[in-house]
């Protein structure tokens, strides 16, 4: 079919329909390279304007590190720019093994396999471990990549309520008589802030026999003490069966995921997950920046606790000042403002102090869990958390939800 | 009626209630309100379906069909012999 005015008017009437529900993404122009201080064009063709980035998953403040970008210069000098095949035919570096070695080194794991990103990592891991007779349990909140990793696997799949160790138990032993279990969950929920209780998970698989999956992208390079992930804060390193991450956060920030864990199961993967078979593998110029990133965790602690203390500031400050916050101990850290039209509102404003966070609503979190998703980085100094934590006041005082309770708030600008 | 009704709520409760401080009732928003979600609404049809012995057609499962438990009997009615 041409693309006639009819197929046009089709996809018109279609985005139009979303822009009306007001559920139309817009994006925001960085003139910059990522860091904590960004020059922005908002909306589309405003003048560029400098503000204080909140919500990037940038935590060790790496995206443009000076060292990063000189290994990513040699690596481009050394090895090109692309594979310019998938991998298994004729698109792997040496690199590409050198960093699937020290990302297993540096997570403790048996064995590691690139991917494209962590979304590919997901979506290609359930369907090449899994068959019909084997089922996969998830936690309710578990991330969008994921659940389409599930969607594709001929597995059975059920639920658990989020975080629920009791329905987890409950689900464990209604599905005792299946070949193969794995219980599925995010190490950091990246809306809330919190984290998996992977101690209990591993003792509740290892009652039930079944393999625990993590994904644990909000989380690797940071969480723990020497910046492992959900795994090391939990002490239960070496006892995850698979973990997913992406190097498109904290680990440089630039693409690429990967799955980590039981050495089978990893060439399991190598031989049957479908986007690491039939894609092009990570670009030699980011492998290079990734090892760099490696290199320097392993190195020093110092970006993880400057990070951590940065954390604490901010949580600290967003609660004394009266705001509602989601309990977590990690650097995403939810303004809770229930309302949708107010997350929008408290945004712009917060824009216009020169602070850049977004809001989040239906269908991103459910209706009446409205909230401004802040993000705290290593990149940001006690400067632009002072600024940015004076703006949030100024404008919560605005909007007089300082000290309020969810019900309150609810009561002022409803649900 | 008010059976199938107080059936289908405590199902729902026992199986998605996540926040007890909050109160459930025939009319809270399921899907919209992001207690049930689009996989948990497959088990939960299943649910009617064994449970009712019935088979609800999936262009009938709706998200607007299953978003509170009034709109679910009625909808299981409809099945119903």
């Amino acid at each position: 079919m041409a693309y006639s005015d009819k197929v046009r008017g089709i996809y018109s009437d279609t985005l139009k329909d979303i822009e009306d529900k007001g559920l139309f993404k817009q994006e925001r122009f960085i003139h910059s390279s990522q860091a904590a201080d960004i020059e922005v064009e908002f909306p589309t063709g405003a003048k560029t304007k400098k503000v204080i980035n909140m919500c990037a998953n940038n935590y060790l403040g790496l995206s443009s590190h000076p060292d990063v970008i000189k290994a990513a210069h040699e690596g481009l000098d050394t090895r090109g720019y692309g594979m310019s095949s998938v991998r298994f035919i004729c698109g792997t570096q040496d690199i590409h093994r050198e960093l699937e070695n020290k990302v297993t080194e540096f997570l403790g794991t048996e064995d590691t396999i690139l991917f494209p990103s962590c979304m590919d990592a997901n979506a290609g891991v359930f369907e090449a471990i899994l068959t019909e007779d084997d089922i996969m349990i998830s936690d309710r909140l578990v991330h969008a990549s994921i659940i389409d990793g599930i969607r594709l696997a001929p597995a059975l799949h059920d639920t658990f309520k989020h975080s629920n160790m009791k329905h987890l138990e409950k689900k464990l032993q209604l599905h005792a008589d299946k070949r193969l279990k794995v219980v599925i969950t995010d190490g950091v929920f990246s809306m809330d802030g919190d984290t998996a209780k992977l101690d209990e998970m591993v003792a509740l698989c290892d009652k039930y026999d079944a393999l625990l999956f993590v994904d644990d992208s909000h989380s690797s390079g940071f969480l723990g003490k020497t910046g492992k992930g959900t795994h090391e804060k939990y002490d239960v390193v070496g006892k995850i069966d698979i973990i997913t991450t992406t190097f498109g956060k904290a680990l440089g920030g630039a693409s690429g995921g990967c799955v980590s864990g039981r050495k089978e199961i990893v060439e399991m993967c190598r031989q049957k997950a479908r986007p690491y078979l039939f894609s092009n593998t990570i670009a030699p110029v980011v492998v290079s920046g990734i090892l760099s990133v490696l290199d320097t965790l392993s190195k020093s602690t110092e970006r993880r606790d400057k990070l951590e203390k940065n954390t604490e500031f901010w949580r600290n400050g967003l609660e004394e000042a009266g705001f509602v916050l989601q309990d977590g101990d990690t650097p995403i850290v939810p303004v809770m403002l229930f309302n949708a039209k107010l997350a929008q509102n408290f945004s712009n404003d917060l824009y216009e102090e020169g602070i850049y966070a977004i809001g989040f609503f239906f269908p991103v979190v459910p209706n009446g869990k409205a909230r401004i998703r802040t993000q705290i980085s290593a990149g940001h100094e006690m400067h632009h958390l002072e600024k940015a934590l004076a703006a949030f006041i100024k404008i919560g005082k605005k909007y007089d939800i300082l000290g309020k309770s969810k019900k309150e708030i609810i009561e002022m600008y409803g649900m | 009626m008010e059976d199938i009704k107080e059936i289908v709520l405590e199902y729902i409760i026992d199986e998605y209630w996540e926040d007890e401080d909050d109160e459930i009732t025939y009319d809270t928003p399921l899907i919209s309100g992001g207690i049930v979600d689009s996989f948990s609404m497959v088990s939960l049809k299943r649910f009617l379906e064994v449970k009712y012995k019935i088979s609800i057609p999936d262009d009938k499962a709706t998200p607007e069909a299953f978003d509170n438990v009034n709109k679910i009997v009625n909808l299981v009615k409809e099945y119903i012999d």
